[in-house]
């Protein structure tokens, strides 16, 4: 690891230290509260699921961590296996059919690996392409030779849009591994720290910020827990810490500031469509992967939809 | 000879869990057993749609209740053949039950050897429907739905009555692995626990097998949670 890379992770242990230890503090004065008024103790929600977060975030941060000190190989596997819990949650999720069983095959067992194996190459051309073009055409042809036309375009549609979100657009991020950007040779990983940490952290400062301010709801029938107050001061407050580490990247401050914004609204974006989707498919969460927390998909909504957009625009503008 | 084929039964044991664990996550939700009931028999019932059934609920519960729980199966199918008998006896220790034989109308009691394992205080896996089914998931509701439930659950119940039966629904395992195919996708399972049911004294045959099938469709996705 770099030593960028280590002061980056020790920075954000120390502020996961200090969000454990505000959230016993909440805890504490929340106990004493009904203490004193004599109520019964009683969990709080808000509480439990501030604690709950701030644990999944120790994992998510050691996990993060563990890849990166095995360098791009290890950042391409940790990305090859989030691709696979996402896209299965996405398929588990999604209503097909027994004749969908060569087209989900496919998926899982060449989509994927292949996508992530172009990657490890470094064949370009090849990985922008795959899915969604040649995919696009073989998965069609699979669901059409088993003869099964009851839904056909709606169940073709679920497998080509699960391999995409899932699989495409997570293979963005370590895709920029790939990008020859001049004066940053051999810091590719570090862009890469710096992007998760912007997206991520928008979604923290969000929910903090909603749950302090939130009043206005921002979109009630997708998301009712998303308020504008929570996304102005969220994605303001994110892009703020975007341009400050900005010497991570190979932008200028401002530059920083303003592609900190962009992939924070499309973050914004990505967990609106996301929910979208599971209130179509009837469920609150995509799995049951972290207890009490959901699944992959609940935590990576956001990534999923900055990720290409991110990648595009480094690569053109910076190579 | 015994020590090694309990060796090998038990590295494929282990091998079944892992690899249903890691294709599936055989999760279990809902009111899944404790320990505490340990040693208290329970029929567990579930829907029946793939062969990995009782592969799945067995591996999905607790290690030290697993040790204690049965799979029901027939005796034709699972008696023909030296790695079957391996599989079912040694691996699952499984309870085999003769199907009904028209030719053989005076054979033995075919709950015997169920309620003889309920009495020793093991718990037996049952599907109550009878059969698999194979039909597709139902678009709408998203499961496959239910078989009417065969008389077999009443009767075994009715001479054992102090029982709980433990109505499990297993979603998704019929798209792991749709008849037919060999190798699985791995696609995620769960496994809702409903509360256990009493047959109450004097509870009517076709009244205790439509709450039975009530109390498993209410585990069903989409309805619970």
């Amino acid at each position: 690891m770099s030593q960028d890379m280590q002061m980056l992770f020790l920075g954000l242990g120390l502020f996961l230290t200090l969000a454990s230890v505000i959230a016993k503090a909440l805890q504490y004065h929340h106990a004493q509260g009904q203490k004193r008024a004599g109520q019964p103790p009683s969990a709080s929600p808000v509480l439990e699921n501030l604690t709950a977060r701030i644990k999944a975030w120790w994992g998510m941060i050691i996990v993060l961590a563990i890849a990166f000190y095995f360098g791009d190989l290890g950042v391409i596997v940790l990305f090859f296996l989030v691709s696979f819990y996402a896209l299965r949650e996405f398929l588990t999720l999604v209503p097909t059919r027994h004749s969908d069983y060569p087209a989900l095959f496919a998926a899982f067992y060449f989509a994927l690996p292949m996508q992530y194996f172009l990657i490890a190459i470094d064949w370009y051309s090849l990985l922008v392409i795959f899915i969604p073009v040649y995919l696009f055409l073989l998965l069609p042809i699979l669901a059409a030779l088993g003869g099964d036309t009851t839904r056909y375009l709606e169940r073709t549609s679920k497998v080509q849009w699960g391999l995409m979100i899932a699989v495409y657009c997570v293979s963005a991020i370590p895709a920029l591994l790939l990008l020859d950007i001049e004066g940053f040779a051999g810091r590719n990983l570090l862009l890469i720290a710096w992007f998760i940490l912007v997206v991520q952290l928008s979604d923290v400062l969000q929910y903090v910020c909603g749950k302090l301010f939130g009043k206005t709801k921002i979109a009630p029938t997708l998301s009712p827990s998303k308020t504008v107050e929570g996304f102005v001061g969220g994605i303001l407050l994110s892009m703020v810490v975007g341009a400050a580490l900005y010497h991570l990247t190979p932008f200028a401050p401002w530059q920083a500031a303003l592609i900190a914004l962009l992939v924070n609204l499309l973050g914004f974006a990505g967990g609106i469509v996301m929910s979208a989707i599971k209130r179509d498919c009837k469920v609150k969460d995509w799995g049951h992967m972290i207890e009490g927390h959901g699944g992959m998909f609940d935590r990576i909504d956001s990534v999923c939809f900055a990720a290409p957009v991110f990648f595009h625009l480094v690569r053109y503008w910076w190579t | 000879m015994k020590w090694f084929v309990s060796m090998a039964a038990a590295l494929v044991r282990l091998v079944i869990i892992v690899a249903a664990k890691l294709i599936t996550g055989a999760k279990a939700l809902g009111q899944v057993p404790s320990l505490d009931t340990y040693g208290q028999p329970r029929v567990y019932i579930a829907n029946h749609t793939s062969h990995g059934d009782f592969v799945l609920l067995w591996a999905a519960l607790h290690p030290a209740l697993r040790k204690r729980v049965r799979p029901v199966a027939g005796a034709d199918y699972w008696q023909a053949g030296p790695l079957r008998r391996f599989i079912i006896h040694h691996v699952f220790n499984g309870v085999l039950i003769a199907r009904r034989n028209k030719h053989e109308p005076n054979a033995d009691d075919p709950l015997a050897p169920m309620l003889d394992a309920l009495k020793q205080g093991d718990s037996l896996i049952f599907f109550p429907e009878g059969t698999r089914n194979l039909a597709e998931p139902n678009p709408e509701l998203g499961y496959t739905p239910l078989l009417p439930f065969k008389s077999g659950l009443y009767h075994l119940l009715n001479r054992a009555p102090h029982v709980p039966c433990v109505p499990v629904w297993i979603a998704n395992l019929n798209r792991v692995m749709p008849k037919g195919r060999s190798l699985p996708l791995p696609l995620l399972c769960t496994l809702n626990f409903a509360p256990p049911l009493l047959l109450q004294h004097g509870e009517d045959k076709l009244a205790f097998l439509q709450r039975a099938e009530q109390a498993l469709l209410g585990q069903a996705p989409g309805e619970a949670q």
